[in-house]
């Protein structure tokens, strides 16, 4: 399983391997939004923590189609179905280092661009906390989209459609857990709810997904 | 621990394309299959690697055991020679990739990366991988596209190497290795167009 994810994340940082595409994807939309939406502070602030939520699930969704694509064109996924190691294991290990090279990013980057919206002092905290919870569950769900359409030839459009509804929980509670904290306001109830959905993907995600990869890679 | 295939019946996209194959591989020998493009040798090779769930028929002696190659070799292009066997290596829980890079020649070539290999480097390679895997059973897919003569050659002495540790060796191919193995020809096996309609998941999938 170290194996896996040490060549994973070996692989993402080598020339090619799409690491930052998130992040770049990320700081371009968020850099975007105050030229478009205009310099009134107010606004921007109102807005942060949907716009910075928003970017960080479309970072997350970007990168997803190399998740398992890239090992099925090059018959790595066959052989690791015939090897010892679990599939479920190996989706998990997938899942963990997608996060590691694109949502991990995305957490740490997301406090420097709240300053660019004129986030609210008080909501820099439970942005960080409520991606942090929230992203891993985005890793875990795409894993199962991508294992979806990984036979299909450009399957990101197909894969998009499947994979953005099953979003939408985690992205209305980690919004609302960063609205809620700028404004003030406790945050703990969707922050709680946040990371029931995560824990609960986290556990039971990777049993759909292996199952569909199993059916996908006949 | 012999591997031994009774009375198997395989699809390929819905369509069954082979039944009631028989066959049985005893340790310390090797099997070869015959047949022409489309008999069915890939379907029936990832059948018995448990990629693909047979139609009927058992396969016995094949959990935890097989050792696969397939038409694409699992390679890394942004990773070394070295870096890609040692990945397969721990995968199955082995140390030493020595001896696999000194059976095929890849010594000279372990420092470069396996994106700037030519095919039949490539394809040694992917060979390689089969013996850091410490698995009994191997199971081939026309393993020598893209070889040469010389490179069949070290391929054939690493089969060889592996029977006579009591290892087992299923190969699909077009050529003669020079192997002392049995052949078995799945063209008789063809299943019959009348047995071509049921049995599909296509609506599911």
């Amino acid at each position: 399983m170290i194996a896996l994810l040490r060549r994973d994340l070996m692989l993402a940082f080598r020339a090619g391997g799409g690491f930052g595409l998130g992040l770049a994807f990320f700081l371009i939309v968020t850099v975007l939004v105050p030229f478009s939406v205009g310099p009134q502070s107010d606004l921007l602030a109102t807005i942060a923590p949907g716009v910075l939520w928003l970017g960080a699930l479309l970072a997350c969704l970007l990168s997803l189609d190399r998740l398992l694509a890239l090992d099925f064109e090059d018959g790595t996924l066959d052989l690791l179905a015939t090897a010892p190691l679990p599939l479920e294991a190996a989706l998990s290990v997938k899942a963990l280092s997608h996060w590691l090279t694109t949502g991990l990013p995305l957490v740490l980057a997301a406090p420097l661009l709240g300053v660019m919206l004129n986030l609210a002092p008080s909501g820099y905290l439970w942005l960080v906390a409520s991606l942090g919870l929230g992203t891993p569950a985005l890793s875990v769900i795409g894993a199962f989209g991508a294992a979806l359409t990984v036979g299909i030839k450009r399957g990101g459009l197909l894969m998009s459609l499947l994979v953005l509804p099953l979003y939408v929980p985690t992205l209305i509670f980690g919004a609302e857990t960063a609205r809620r904290g700028a404004m003030g306001l406790d945050a703990t109830t969707p922050l709680i709810l946040l990371a029931g959905i995560t824990f609960g993907t986290i556990a039971l995600m990777p049993f759909a997904s292996a199952a569909v990869l199993r059916m996908t890679l006949r | 621990m012999t591997l031994r295939v009774t009375d198997l019946a395989v699809a390929r996209g819905g369509v069954p394309v082979l039944d009631g194959v028989t066959f049985a591989v005893a340790p310390g020998t090797a099997l070869i299959l015959r047949g022409p493009n489309g008999a069915g040798k890939t379907t029936l090779l990832r059948c018995i690697a448990g990629l693909q769930p047979p139609l009927s028929g058992r396969i016995d002696g094949a959990e935890e055991t097989i050792a696969y190659a397939g038409h694409a070799d699992g390679l890394k292009a942004m990773l070394r020679v070295r870096e890609n066997l040692e990945f397969w290596a721990q995968v199955f829980g082995q140390t030493d990739i020595a001896p696999a890079l000194i059976a095929y020649d890849l010594e000279p070539l372990q420092n470069r990366l396996a994106g700037t290999l030519s095919a039949g480097q490539k394809r040694r390679l992917g060979l390689a991988r089969l013996m850091v895997t410490g698995r009994p059973v191997w199971v081939l897919d026309e393993p020598t596209v893209s070889l040469d003569v010389a490179a069949v050659e070290l391929f054939a002495a690493a089969v060889t190497a592996h029977l006579a540790g009591g290892g087992m060796a299923l190969i699909a191919t077009h050529i003669n290795l020079g192997l002392d193995a049995q052949t078995f020809d799945i063209t008789p096996f063809r299943a019959k167009l009348s047995q071509r309609s049921a049995a599909s998941d296509e609506a599911f999938l």
